[in-house]
């Protein structure tokens, strides 16, 4: 067998940089340390062009265990997508805050190379691996904020939490290989040709584990508790990063692994998924609904898309698959944008994060509240915003495949979000009051995320096509 | 025509976008500048619409100045735009209110330029709605026109704005959603049986469902359209917005933006479900007919002569609705017509409790009386509009009430008596209102002091008041160019009569009356 070094390109282009930002960061001084971000960004920007190239490619690593195809490429991107937007959004933030530059940057390298490990893994372990790297470098990253003690409270619960979920996933990794003998997906669904009645018990609850890991990754009901204290606690750069990143990498390991692989498990326990989707959406929302924290309801807000995303699991492959993929890029872009002009509200001496900090934005800071009112209308699924685009095809999956009572209850539920983020813009362009001009932090690179933040929403609600049909391609390039 | 070439309408629906774009480039001071800028381009909105209007081939029913461009191949979503008949008149009254509303705005002095890019994207969304016929794109317009409304409401409102705003959204939204998913499961059916996967309306048009599945999707797409009319019982988010919004928000809510509703039951709930619908029209023509006198009766009561108005709203298109649901030429004609008299008549309505409102800050009957003295320009306008809005014959009111209910009179005699009463009502609370506002004593000493209509106001009241009495008097240019295409519409609805349950109730009338 040769060795295919190909597949590993993304991550380790990525991994190098942040080796790299890790070591100089011993040799920088203090107000050099600008320079980090920059090179993470050009890591970041390299390893894009990577993917570009690598585009069509259909190869394996390491007997099958890493795979290299449009799938994983498309995800690697959102990841890309993420980090960059991330890091510009924070240069100012982590300087402000005392937040140690080279370790954040190099931590959010780190966190993508565990995911880029995640959406390329056709082995468990190997998936197990890239996980762990992932939730370890989010875990440091949500608490980085040392000054904030809710900083340190939110990493402690989420680490709690976090090892409770890996624990599951363990389980059920050993069971599953302790029932098929092997830990490869490929053998595994080759050995798993009886229907799902005919399972050994053991297997099954190796399933049921991992749907209940891979749940508590992405923050489905009931294994959402953690989300909204860890989401508030967390530097508001790495909430967005979280948000987003974390569990685009979740859906695409829960994708490849249960959806696809598994799939005969995922017609036939098609129920509890229903429910989980119903109750996911239902509960976040509602929730969101009361909380006097924008950050707070945007944490519940992201229980709620995840919600609408297992709409797309439960509908299933044909129909579900490409909608899921196109819907985490837009949610992608709305979802780091809000965030970013969050970040850029908060101030030194408390958290600026309530409903009435955003009193009277619109007209003192006329770009940034435009540009929130995009995003929380594109999350609200106002047309023509990437949002909307992003419901459109889910709910258009679901009646497709004859889930029309998921469709409805979907619109209803999005339909409830338009009340919470609607809030915002009362606030922002109806009220008086909030934040003073000088509390908001003067940053032109946090303006530039916000702008292709903008640009993403804007275009994916008006000019989806190119990108569905990437979504179409990446999902049907699983073998 | 060729895909990158604007054709005529996407040209129209262009220039309030270009106009709104500009506008964000002058400077925040120039607040002159902006109402220059917004007003070009509506009047220009204006202008190219009445070449439309002269490219229109008044004898055609068919849909004109059709483009069509692919804009999801994959999930046959087009750009697909057209005009015929029915939307022709609404498109030219929403150019023609559109540069009144942005006059009638000179006292807005607070955030002018982001009132102004509101309005001018409003306009935009609005006539897209208008000409839309691929449901998808329909739907991004219908949802596109909420936001610029909401914040007209919400940022210029009086001081419950917040919250009729987003009573406003909320009520709106809550029937459109609905709708979305019976677009998208009207367009699924469409491609499992014909295997043509498409948003087009003038192919939906031609699927044939069987009934139950019609019945439910008529439901999803009359309940967005009854919350956007408002018929009764959905019209509680009216009084709430019209009160609240700004006096060219009221113009347009009341104007145009209603009209969407009718407008969607016409163009879409009843030639995609025609089945449905036509079982339906016993129930919808019963709470068309409570609308009419309930409205009235309301009303009749109030205090606020903006609520008065906006009362007067829900009877009026209680009438249009009534004549909408006989399925005849006279009644659907006639429908369409006081669309359009409803929208002059109760836009200058609007504009005159406007222009009062900005001399006494009031709104309250009891705080005028007497003042024909003082502003005899005014109160002689009022006083046409209010004859306007009662139906007096000579005005164009008459016309469109005389229609429907003629229409109606062939179908259901006993509604058509009720709804009768409900003009006489009508006449009682405008004459009552205006008696109390006009005449009588000059006793309040602040409204001694009141200045009449300036030039710039008798400006924006003149065109609205001649097209009031043109259209009185000599309806048949409009009525004409209606007509081929409300024949074409009810010729579809009735030639797939292949669902037995459809007609029992009521098509026996009407299949009489559709002779022509």
């Amino acid at each position: 067998m040769d060795v295919n070094l190909l597949p590993l390109l993304p991550a380790t282009q990525v991994l190098l940089t942040a080796l790299v930002v890790m070591l100089l960061d011993l040799f920088l001084k203090e107000n050099e340390k600008g320079l980090l971000a920059w090179i993470g960004l050009l890591g970041l920007v390299l390893c894009g062009v990577e993917t570009m190239l690598l585009w069509g490619s259909q190869d394996g690593a390491f007997g099958d265990t890493l795979l290299l195809d449009n799938f994983a490429l498309f995800f690697t991107q959102i990841f890309l997508g993420a980090a960059g937007l991330t890091i510009l959004a924070s240069i100012h933030y982590v300087r402000e805050t005392r937040i140690n530059e080279g370790e954040f940057y190099a931590l959010i390298l780190f966190a993508t190379v565990g995911m880029i490990v995640m959406a390329a893994a056709n082995d468990l372990i190997v998936f197990f691996l890239g996980l762990e790297t992932m939730s370890v470098a989010v875990y440091i990253l949500t608490g980085m904020w040392r000054a904030s003690s809710r900083s340190s409270e939110a990493a402690m619960k989420y680490f709690l939490m976090g090892a409770f979920a890996t624990g599951f996933l363990l389980y059920g990794i050993a069971l599953i290989y302790g029932a098929t003998g092997s830990t490869n997906l490929n053998e595994i669904s080759a050995n798993l040709v009886e229907p799902m009645t005919e399972w050994p018990l053991y297997l099954a609850g190796g399933v049921l584990l991992l749907l209940i890991g891979f749940a508590f990754k992405v923050g489905a009901v009931p294994f959402h508790f953690w989300i909204p204290d860890v989401y508030e606690g967390a530097p508001t750069p790495v909430t967005g990063f979280m948000s987003v990143a974390v569990k685009a990498a979740a859906f695409a390991a829960w994708v490849r692994i249960l959806m696809h692989k598994l799939s005969p498990f995922d017609s036939d326990w098609y129920g509890p998924l229903w429910l989980m989707a119903i109750a996911t959406m239902t509960v976040g929302n509602l929730l969101a609904l009361s909380q006097p924290s924008v950050k707070r309801m945007l944490a519940y807000s992201s229980i709620a898309h995840a919600g609408y995303l297992l709409i797309a699991l439960v509908v299933g492959e044909e129909w579900g698959g490409p909608s899921l993929l196109f819907y985490l890029v837009t949610y992608a872009f709305m979802t780091v944008g809000a965030f970013a002009v969050l970040a850029s509200l908060t101030d030194q001496d408390g958290p600026r994060e309530n409903y009435s900090d955003f009193a009277g934005l619109g007209f003192k800071r006329p770009f940034l509240a435009a540009a929130m009112s995009l995003f929380m209308l594109s999350l609200a699924g106002f047309p023509p915003l990437a949002g909307f685009t992003g419901k459109f095809y889910i709910f258009r999956s679901a009646i497709f495949a004859g889930h029309t009572n998921l469709a409805i209850i979907g619109v209803l539920n999005s339909l409830l979000s338009v009340i919470y983020y609607l809030r915002v813009v009362v606030a922002m362009y109806m009220e008086e009051g909030g934040v003073e001009g000088k509390s908001f932090r003067q940053s032109p690179y946090l303006y530039i995320a916000v702008a292709l933040a903008v640009f993403g929403t804007v275009y994916l609600g008006i000019i989806p096509a190119r990108a569905l049909e990437w979504s179409r391609v990446s999902f049907f390039s699983l073998d | 025509m060729a895909a990158f070439a604007l054709g005529n309408l996407s040209l129209l629906l262009a220039i309030p976008v270009i106009g709104a774009m500009l506008l964000v480039l002058i400077p925040r001071q120039k607040s002159k500048a902006h109402f220059t800028c917004a007003l070009f381009f509506t009047s220009l909105a204006f202008l190219w619409s009445l070449n439309i209007l002269n490219q229109f081939d008044g004898a055609k029913g068919e849909m004109q100045l059709v483009e069509r461009v692919p804009w999801m191949r994959f999930y046959g979503i087009e750009y697909l735009v057209g005009i015929d008949g029915i939307s022709l008149f609404l498109v030219l009254l929403t150019t023609f209110l559109m540069p009144i509303a942005i006059l009638a705005s000179w006292s807005v002095k607070d955030k002018i330029k982001e009132y102004l890019f509101f309005m001018l994207i409003l306009e935009t969304g609005m006539l897209g709605a208008f000409v839309a016929l691929d449901l998808f794109l329909f739907y991004v317009f219908w949802e596109v026109m909420l936001i610029p409304m909401y914040f007209l409401i919400g940022v210029w409102g009086g001081p419950r704005r917040i919250y009729a705003a987003l009573k406003f959204v909320l009520y709106t939204m809550a029937g459109s959603l609905l709708m979305l998913v019976a677009i998208i499961y009207l367009a699924t059916r469409h491609a499992q049986l014909t295997q043509v996967l498409t948003f087009d309306l003038l192919q939906l048009c031609d699927l044939h469902l069987p009934f139950h599945e019609q019945v439910w999707l008529f439901l999803a797409f009359a309940l967005s359209f009854a919350i956007k009319v408002p018929v009764f019982p959905f019209h509680t988010w009216l009084p709430d917005a019209h009160v609240e919004a700004p006096t060219a928000g009221s113009v347009i809510l009341a104007a145009i933006l209603l009209k969407l509703g009718t407008y969607g039951f016409v163009r879409f709930a009843i030639p995609l479900f025609p089945a449905a619908a036509l079982a339906a029209a016993p129930v919808i023509i019963a709470l068309a007919v409570v609308g009419i006198i309930y409205g009235a009766l309301v009303a009749m009561m109030q205090a606020d002569i903006k609520k008065l108005v906006a009362y007067s709203s829900v009877s009026h298109l209680g009438f249009v609705m009534l004549g909408l649901f006989v399925f005849n030429l006279q009644g659907v004609q006639g429908g369409i017509y006081q669309m359009l008299n409803h929208g002059l008549s109760t836009g200058a309505l609007f504009l005159l409790v406007g222009m009062i409102y900005d001399r006494r800050h009031t709104r309250m009957i009891e705080d005028f009386g007497g003042l024909w003295k003082q502003l005899p320009v005014f109160s002689a306008l009022l006083l046409l509009v209010t004859f306007s809005s009662i139906g007096l014959p000579g005005l164009n009111g008459f016309v469109g009430e005389f229609l429907i209910l003629l229409g109606a009179f062939a179908v259901t005699p006993g509604w058509t008596a009720a709804a009768a009463t409900g003009m006489i009502l009508s006449a009682i609370y405008m004459l009552w209102m205006f008696r109390r506002v006009i005449f009588g004593p000059l006793a309040n000493p602040e409204n001694q002091k009141l200045k009449d209509l300036d030039r710039r106001e008798i400006l924006i009241l003149a065109p609205v008041v001649a097209l009031i009495i043109f259209m009185g008097v000599y309806p048949q240019p409009f009525l004409s160019r209606v007509k081929p295409s409300v024949d074409l519409m009810l010729k579809r609805v009735f030639a797939i009569q292949g669902m037995p349950t459809a007609v029992n109730n009521t098509a026996g009338g009407e299949t009489k009356n559709d002779g022509r």
